[in-house]
């Protein structure tokens, strides 16, 4: 889809205000993860506010884009940017991991019914997603060959995540169906709770991995819209192959302190942390 | 005598009853109801054979999904099917799903509130030569435990083709746990079947049950046979009178049914469970939890007590283990002497 100059500022600018919103209710609900949703932040923007087909102010609508979010602890990005377009009110973020909240410490939809799965433990999102794609393909009209699609079942999954054996599983048989309805977009942003993903267990070459078990696959950079705009409009074109965008974040992207810093994966901000921060994100 | 209210096979007793699969009728149920309901689905990992679904398979071969041995991914991308609005029966052996992927289950099925069907196959001890560890003893303790869970363990292969019509409207989680080996038929197409209810499939020729027996699962044909020779023992020279039960087919796990169980342990006074599975965590288990809190009574456990399995003979193991028929019959004697 057509991304404008004019389109690309005003993508910047609410991502500058999801980054607010994540320091915020994070600092209130001291504890949760920081790096990874701020690392996220641009992509899961440029998605809810440009890709994705959505209704917020429908939720339920069939016709719906699907996005899975396999690694729920980076919850507080979506949540956020959930709230910025409209699903449920700004001011409710604050809840966070609070008793009796929608928002819950890693996602559940129970409580909150308009994201598509509950998550946490890892490596079984993507598994979820190829589920949804197969479900599309068999209400495909008998005898079609045609392999089009009307809406993308998107998963957003994090690069520590491969570790598990079940991604392993889960990408073999997307492989296997040529699932070109189906998006994967991993945070490659190289770390992990114990260090670097390269120390814990390596993952490169990553792109080889993937393209070995019959992916097609994009390398590209966490931030840049336009470039992740045309990413996924390349993996949208991809025929007989599901695709995986590599996107290459930073952690704690957009605050100094915290830019690729491993410390910063499953802590939150103090309340003078918390405000150094914001005073960073409202000066930028 | 069989409870004449619910037409039970009257060739029970005989010598020649037949036997079929339970998960035979697994298989003949799925396949009815993809053809009831166009959004159910099948996925399978490497055992499509042995789980029944082959019969699926040919028939909706776009409806069938081969996952290879993966059952974390078996699961999981269950769960994701049912998100976009099908009803998906997912089978391997019970050891291995629910056994390995557990986690997957809870999280993306149950905590998710999604509609799939585990199917667990080769349950208990009677899949016997393959040894421990294909014999699933843990399984029903595994589901039983998950909130949102059904956990349904038929005891023929008729019944088993009912609850999984009735599994398939259900719009709820579920575990179905079926045996290997070939099993007396106990129903009839026409005895009744109600989602999550308890049946009495033997009752005393007249007058009151003194004991009180529970069975799930593939063991209540020795249940059943165990009841009626206990109702004899009066009719043989040099003993007392015979004792007088009632079975009770608890193929409903979960939901239990508190209000029949309570029943037969205020008409009793005294109950013996029977399953193929371990006695911690399983239908005893469960029967115990609903008793303590309503209607405490003792209760004598029959299952594997705390062991893992072997090679053998399904028959050999049962005898082994002690879940055979004279082992039904000296619980019963034994919690008999128990009552207060």
């Amino acid at each position: 889809m057509l991304l404008t100059e004019e389109k690309i500022k005003k993508l910047g600018k609410t991502a500058n205000l999801i980054r607010q919103s994540i320091i915020e209710m994070l600092v209130e609900a001291k504890s949760g993860h920081t790096a990874g949703p701020l690392g996220m932040t641009d992509i899961f923007t440029l998605f809810y506010f440009h890709i994705l087909k959505h209704n917020p102010k429908d939720p339920f609508w069939e016709e719906r884009d699907r996005l899975v979010l396999s690694n729920g602890h980076i919850c507080p990005v979506l949540y956020a940017t959930m709230a910025h377009s409209g699903y449920f009110p700004i001011e409710e973020l604050k809840t966070l991991r609070k008793l009796g909240t929608r928002l819950q410490g890693h996602p559940h939809r129970e409580y909150l019914p308009f994201i598509e799965n509950s998550s946490g433990p890892l490596g079984e999102g993507l598994s979820q997603a190829i589920g949804m794609a197969l479900a599309d393909r068999m209400d495909e009209k008998d005898g079609s060959t045609s392999l089009t699609t009307s809406r993308f079942i998107y998963c957003f999954m994090s690069d520590g995540e491969l570790d598990e054996g079940n991604s392993w599983e889960a990408i073999m048989l997307a492989g296997k169906h040529k699932l070109n309805n189906l998006i994967a977009v991993i945070d490659r942003n190289n770390i992990q709770i114990d260090g670097y993903t390269e120390h814990i267990m390596p993952l490169e070459p990553l792109a080889d991995k993937w393209r070995a078990f019959n992916w097609h696959v994009i390398e590209v950079g966490g931030h840049d819209f336009k470039t992740l705009n045309k990413a996924v409009e390349e993996a949208q074109e991809i025929f007989e192959k599901p695709t995986v965008i590599i996107a290459h974040t930073i952690p704690g992207k957009g605050v100094s302190f915290m830019e690729r810093d491993y410390k910063w994966h499953g802590k939150p901000p103090t309340k003078e942390e918390g405000e150094l921060a914001l005073k960073e994100l409202r000066n930028a | 005598m069989l409870n004449p209210k619910l037409k039970l096979n009257p060739s029970l007793f005989s010598e020649n009853v037949e036997q079929i699969p339970i998960r035979k009728g697994f298989g003949q149920g799925l396949l009815l109801a993809g053809e009831a309901d166009k959004n159910v689905v099948a996925l399978c990992a490497d055992l499509t054979e042995s789980t029944q679904m082959n019969l699926f398979a040919e028939k909706f071969p776009k409806r069938f999904i081969e996952m290879g041995v993966a059952e974390q991914n078996l699961v999981t991308v269950s769960s994701g099917m049912a998100a976009m609005g099908k009803i998906p029966f997912c089978s391997s052996y019970a050891m291995f799903s629910p056994g390995r992927n557990w986690e997957q289950i809870r999280t993306t099925i149950a905590y998710n509130d999604k509609p799939v069907k585990i199917v667990g196959s080769h349950a208990g001890i009677s899949v016997g030569a393959d040894g421990g560890t294909h014999q699933a003893l843990e399984d029903i303790a595994l589901m039983r435990v998950i909130p949102n869970m059904d956990v349904i363990s038929p005891c023929d292969a008729i019944e088993a083709k009912k609850a999984t019509l009735a599994l398939a409207k259900t719009g709820k989680p579920a575990y179905l746990r079926l045996a290997r080996e070939k099993t007396p038929i106990i129903t009839t197409e026409e005895t009744p079947f109600e989602f999550g209810k308890a049946q009495i499939f033997w009752v005393p020729d007249a007058g009151l049950a003194q004991v009180g027996i529970i069975v799930t699962g593939s063991l209540t044909y020795r249940a059943m046979l165990a009841a009626k020779e206990l109702e004899a023992k009066g009719t043989c020279p040099g003993q007392q009178g015979g004792i007088k039960t009632k079975v009770m087919n608890l193929s409903s796990i979960v939901p239990i049914d508190v209000e029949a169980i309570v029943a037969l342990a205020k008409e009793s006074k005294a109950i013996v469970t029977i399953e193929e599975h371990q006695v911690r965590g399983g239908m005893g288990s469960a029967v115990a939890e609903v008793l303590a809190q309503n209607y405490p009574v003792p209760i004598e456990f029959i299952g594997v007590q705390n062991s893992f399995g072997q090679s053998g003979t399904p028959d050999e193991l049962i005898k082994h283990y002690k879940m055979d028929i004279p082992d039904i019959v000296f619980a019963v004697e034994k919690v008999l002497k128990r009552k207060i």
